[in-house]
């Protein structure tokens, strides 16, 4: 091969070598969320209540304790479940029960979910049991206007003061 | 299927090799392009980080400035950074796909190679710790994205993705810890690569100064055209639509929403054990025996430490009570069969009349046998322009040059024609040339071959070839498998040589 198309071939493989690298660098775009969609994001972190409620010790069962551990009150540590349910436009999305966390079953439920729907206007209901026995106690519900490519967090707080539940942060 | 990804690749290196030429073909210095590329991510990442400030909105605004306020320095080196970053994924992955497709991976190389797949990952590990720090909204993708990657595993507590879901969720503490770590990783990545090329002699850590400029210019050149730049701020409330996305270091990304967090995993844990067993299931049935010491022969002089490719061998204290400091010992979980080390012998000489054994040889390839051979080929030889040729097997078959007055000898490496055997094909005229075959220049199958012979033949490498021999009557050819043609130009070159060189006329073979 001579000297100028050997110049021109390294040339060549010089380019190919710069146009897959830029290329590849940026392209092809990534579709992540299509244009007419938003995402719900249900995220919570809560501590649901025992799982049964504290009593007193009889004093035959506190004299078979060892002496360290003999306390009247006896409030078993394990949680209830945290059942969870979302609802859109009259449609269940989702269903789940979350155990407590902990190797004593006395942590926290936590959940992360997220949903691309539709942008526009939706009705939401959202329901929450934290209780081992009875319906949903936390149950909220609202009218949503999802602009296109935001996102609405469905939070969960009802531990700390002036907390009443749900709240759907868009 | 191997065959043919196989043939494709030396078709390519052909083309490569047409305009580079065999010494300057890229696909014969991969790796260490790849090592070059990392030092190019270094030094333009320090001039990044004197400008960039750790925080949530300061991190972006300092890269913005980086890139529009001071584009001719800040702005070049953020996309030299950038596309460096990407050439060394390219690179690395055609370096492994190379070794793999030239059956550079099992045996002795299991080392490098499973060191290799661990520098994969820590290559995507930086990678995509760097995009995270731009905090635009590719790194917000990037960030959440991965967070939904790790919630799959059944690790955490609490969800990781939690920490994303609001603007005031992210602390400038947590871009501390991320630039921090994007200082770490890398110098944990060069410390593996150090690791990588550990077991390797002389290991090619730089690659030929015109390629390495070649790379620089390129990616410069790419920067001016295309910068390097953001997208819009990150915030949490949206959610990235459309992204530019990086496919070399993001492109399993879209496959955690495509698939599912679970199945990527299992892919990513599937290439990996795959590619770590790789070595296992491609082992050949085969196994040569390996280069044994013969301490009779031995002086300690530790050429053969110095000449193996794979360190295999390493000198210790004698122990045969002859009066020498060292002994070489053979590691044989590292010895490659080469027989480099019999090339590097200084008792590897085939005027001795008593019975030829060296100080190193190879059980399966007795250098006495290869005397025999020698002798027997070079009875063959008539007529003018006579010619010797010692080849390699790793190359082009060189018995397919035999024909009337051409002989030809292959041995397991042309590394292990000890300089002497030249003269001794020329001594005394019974060959009037030597041809001296190989595999492709920078090419050799055991990295050094072609090296150190060239080196002897040129007299600048123990053992010399001797000042008698003419160099007029040696030509070197370096010619893979396929390369039957340049083979035999080399050898019509040498011929129509020594053609016109004055006949040597044969001495008394005890004058010596
Ligand atoms: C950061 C990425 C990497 C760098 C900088 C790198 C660099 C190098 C260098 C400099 C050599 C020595 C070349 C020579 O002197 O002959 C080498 C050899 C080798 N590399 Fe890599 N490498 C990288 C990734 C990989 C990967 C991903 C694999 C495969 C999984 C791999 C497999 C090997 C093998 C098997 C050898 C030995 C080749 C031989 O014995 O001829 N490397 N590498």
């Amino acid at each position: 091969m001579s000297r100028p198309l050997q110049y021109f071939g390294q040339g060549v493989a010089f380019a190919v070598f710069a146009v897959v690298v830029g290329y590849l660098s940026t392209s092809p775009e990534y579709v992540h969320l299509p244009a007419d969609n938003a995402l719900v994001k249900l995220s919570f972190s809560h501590a649901a209540q025992h799982k049964m409620a504290c009593r007193e010790r009889t004093d035959e069962e506190l004299a078979k304790l060892p002496k360290h551990m003999r306390i009247r009150k006896d409030c078993p540590r394990e949680r209830a479940d945290v059942v969870v349910e979302l609802e859109m436009d009259g449609k269940q999305m989702f269903h789940v029960v979350l155990p407590p966390t902990g190797l004593t079953h006395d942590g926290a439920s936590s959940i992360y979910r997220r949903f691309p729907v539709l942008a526009g206007e939706h009705n939401f209901v959202a329901r929450l049991k934290d209780q081992a026995e009875g319906d949903f106690n936390f149950v909220y519900e609202e009218k949503v206007h999802l602009a296109a490519g935001r996102v609405m967090v469905i939070d969960f707080k009802a531990d700390v003061p002036g907390a009443t539940g749900f709240m759907f942060i868009n | 299927m191997y065959k043919s990804l196989r043939n494709i690749l030396q078709r390519l290196e052909n083309l490569f090799n047409a305009a580079f030429g065999q010494a300057l073909n890229p696909w014969h210095h991969l790796g260490a392009i790849t090592f070059f590329l990392f030092w190019v991510i270094l030094a333009s990442g320090l001039y990044l980080y004197i400008f960039f400030r750790t925080g949530v909105a300061e991190a972006y605004q300092s890269v913005e400035y980086i890139t529009h306020e001071q584009w001719y320095a800040g702005g070049v080196m953020r996309s030299l950074h950038r596309y460096a970053s990407d050439g060394i994924v390219l690179t690395m992955l055609l370096h492994m796909l190379r070794n793999f497709l030239t059956g550079r991976f099992h045996s002795y190389r299991w080392f490098s190679w499973v060191i290799g797949v661990l520098l994969i990952w820590l290559i995507y590990a930086c990678g995509i710790n760097g995009y995270w720090l731009v905090w635009d909204r590719l790194a917000q993708f990037i960030a959440v994205a991965s967070a939904e990657w790790f919630d799959w595993l059944p690790l955490f507590s609490q969800p990781l993705a939690r920490n994303f879901l609001s603007q005031g969720d992210v602390s400038d503490r947590f871009f501390t810890l991320l630039s921090f770590a994007h200082i770490t990783l890398p110098l944990v990545l060069l410390l593996v690569m150090w690791v990588h090329t550990k077991r390797m002699n002389h290991a090619e850590t730089n690659p030929p100064r015109y390629l390495a400029v070649g790379v620089v210019v390129t990616l410069l050149i790419l920067a001016l055209i295309k910068p390097a730049l953001s997208h819009a701020h990150a915030d949490l409330a949206l959610v990235p639509g459309v992204i530019r996305l990086d496919w070399f270091y993001l492109g399993l990304y879209p496959l955690i929403y495509a698939w599912s967090p679970g199945a990527v995993w299992a892919l990513v844990a599937g290439i990996t054990l795959l590619l770590l067993a790789v070595p296992r299931l491609f082992k050949p049935h085969t196994h040569k025996p390996v280069a044994e010491v013969h301490l009779d022969n031995c002086n300690g002089c530790e050429r053969c430490f110095n000449d193996c490719p794979y360190s295999a061998i390493v000198m210790k204290p004698r122990n045969d009570g002859r009066p020498y400091a060292l002994q070489p010992v053979v590691d044989p979980n590292l010895c490659a069969s080469c027989g480099i080390c019999v090339g590097a012998c200084p008792s590897s000489i085939p005027f001795r009349h008593n019975e030829l054994v060296s100080g190193i040889e190879l059980p399966h390839q007795l250098l006495t046998t290869l005397r025999a051979d020698t002798d027997h080929a070079l009875a063959t030889l008539h007529g003018n322009a006579r010619v010797m040729v010692f080849g390699c097997d790793c190359a082009y078959d060189v018995r397919a040059l035999q024909a009337e007055g051409v002989a030809a000898i292959s041995l397991p490496c042309i590394g292990m024609l000890p300089p002497a055997f030249v003269d001794y094909a020329l001594h005394d005229a019974r060959a009037d040339g030597v041809l001296i075959a190989g595999c492709r220049e920078c090419d050799c199958q055991y990295r050094l071959g072609i090296h150190w012979t060239e080196q002897r033949l040129a007299r600048e490498r123990v053992p010399h070839l001797r000042q008698r021999v003419s160099l007029q009557r040696i030509e070197p050819c370096w010619a893979g498998r396929q390369d039957g043609e340049l083979a035999g130009a080399a050898l019509a070159t040498l011929r129509a040589r020594i053609a016109q060189l004055p006949q040597e006329i044969p001495v008394d073979e005890d004058k010596h």
